[in-house]
C-alpha cells in the first residue's frame, strides 16, 4: 500500500488533524512517529485500517479529553499500544517496562550525544 | 506532562517526556519483533516532515527583514517575539534568534530532535538528527556547508550553536538583494527549512 492509498484511508480515522493538501499534521516528532508506526503495521497486514479507527474513536470520545483535541496524539499512542496489547503483540507491562527504560536512557545520556537504549543505567532494556 | 522543565535546576543530560518514551518503546518491541524497521519509519517521517513547519519560522524570519522594530525585539527576546505571531513550543523552551551577517554565518546543530525548534520549523529532518551531522558541523562546518551545496565566501566565519533542550536557535538569514518593496509573504517565499538551521542561505528573488 502505497503513502497515497494510505492519504486516501486517512479520511476515515476520526478528527485526523489535516494540512490544506490533505497530509496528516504534526506537533512533535513522536507524534510523527507513532502515526508512521501505524501506518507501517497496516501495511503489514496487522490490523485493517477500520480495526484501527474503532480503537482510535473509542479513546478518543472518551470523557475528559482536552477541550482543544491537543490530546490527539496522546489518544492515537494510547489506541495503539491497546491493539498491540488485544492482538498479544505488545504486551502492557513489556510497553510500561520499556518506556521506563528510555526515560532512565534519555536522563543518564550527556547532552549531544544520541540517545540509545544501551545508555539505561539498569542495562535491561527492553527485552 | 513536562513539568520537569519547571524545575529550576540545570540538566545536563537529556529528558524525554512519557510520550517520547512511550513511542521509543513500541518501536523498540516492534523492532524486535521484526513489525517495524526503523528505516521504514524515518521515510514515511520525512514524507511528511514538512506539513507544520518549517512555514511558521519563515513568516518570523520574513516579519524581521521587514520590520526593524520586531527584528530589534527578536534579537533582544527571540521568545517573546516569536510567540508574540503564536508560535510557542508546548514545553516552553526559550528561542534565541542568531542573525547572518557579511561577515559571520550562523550554523545550527544538535543530535537530538528533543533540541530542535519544532514549533517554528516543524519537524528535524533525519540528517539533522544523524550523528555524523553534529560531529562533523562542529569540526568542519565549511566542508559540511559545501555537501549541501553552499559554498560561503572565504572572509565569512561560520559560528556552529548547538541547542538544549532549553535554548533553541533559529537562523536568520541575510534578506536577499532586489526584494525592496516585496510583501511579507513573499519574502516568507523565500526562506527555507535549511536557511533556518544554516545549512542554506534565503532563495534569490525570482
Amino acid at each position: 500500500m502505497s503513502l497515497h492509498d494510505v492519504s486516501k484511508s486517512l479520511r476515515d480515522v476520526p478528527g485526523l488533524p489535516l494540512a490544506q493538501d490533505g497530509g496528516p499534521v504534526f506537533a512533535e516528532p513522536w507524534q510523527a512517529e507513532a502515526f508512521a508506526m501505524t501506518v507501517r503495521l497496516h501495511e503489514r497486514g496487522v490490523f485493517s485500517w477500520s480495526e484501527w479507527a474503532e480503537v482510535l474513536s473509542q479513546e478518543l470520545y472518551r470523557p475528559g479529553r482536552c477541550a482543544d483535541g491537543s490530546d490527539y496524539y496522546e489518544c492515537w499512542v494510547a489506541a495503539l499500544s491497546r491493539i498491540l496489547s488485544e492482538l498479544s503483540i505488545v504486551r502492557g507491562d513489556d510497553l510500561e517496562r520499556a518506556t521506563k527504560a528510555w526515560q532512565r536512557a534519555a536522563e543518564a545520556t550527556p547532552h549531544g550525544k544520541p540517545i540509545v537504549l544501551e545508555n539505561d543505567p539498569l542495562g535491561k532494556g527492553a527485552a | 506532562m513536562h513539568d520537569h522543565d519547571n524545575h529550576d535546576h540545570h540538566h545536563h543530560g537529556n529528558e524525554f517526556s512519557d510520550m517520547q518514551a512511550r513511542v521509543k518503546a513500541l518501536e523498540t518491541l516492534l523492532t524486535a519483533k521484526g513489525l517495524i524497521d526503523p528505516k521504514a519509519i524515518d521515510a514515511i517521517v520525512e514524507t511528511y516532515e514538512t506539513k507544520i513547519g518549517p512555514r511558521n519560522g519563515a513568516r518570523v524570519v520574513a516579519k524581521a527583514w521587514a520590520d526593524a522594530e520586531f527584528a530589534q525585539w527578536l534579537k533582544d527576546d527571540a521568545t517573546a517575539a516569536i510567540a508574540s505571531l503564536g508560535y510557542t513550543g508546548r514545553q516552553g523552551e526559550h528561542m534565541r534568534a542568531v542573525f547572518n551577517t557579511p561577515e559571520t554565518h550562523n550554523l545550527v546543530v544538535c543530535t537530538l530532535c528533543s533540541c530542535y525548534p519544532w514549533s517554528v520549523l516543524g519537524l528535524p529532518p533525519v540528517w539533522y538528527k544523524a550523528p555524523a551531522y553534529r560531529s562533523r558541523a562542529v569540526i568542519d562546518p565549511r566542508g559540511v556547508l559545501a555537501e549541501f551545496g553552499l559554498a560561503l565566501p572565504e572572509g565569512q566565519a561560520i559560528r556552529v550553536w548547538d541547542s538544549t533542550a532549553e535554548l533553541r536557535y533559529l537562523v536568520i538569514p541575510e534578506r536577499p538583494e532586489g526584494t525592496e518593496g516585496f510583501s511579507e509573504e513573499q519574502l516568507a517565499e523565500l526562506v527555507s527549512r535549511d536557511a533556518m538551521i544554516g545549512t542554506a542561505i534565503a532563495l534569490e528573488a525570482a
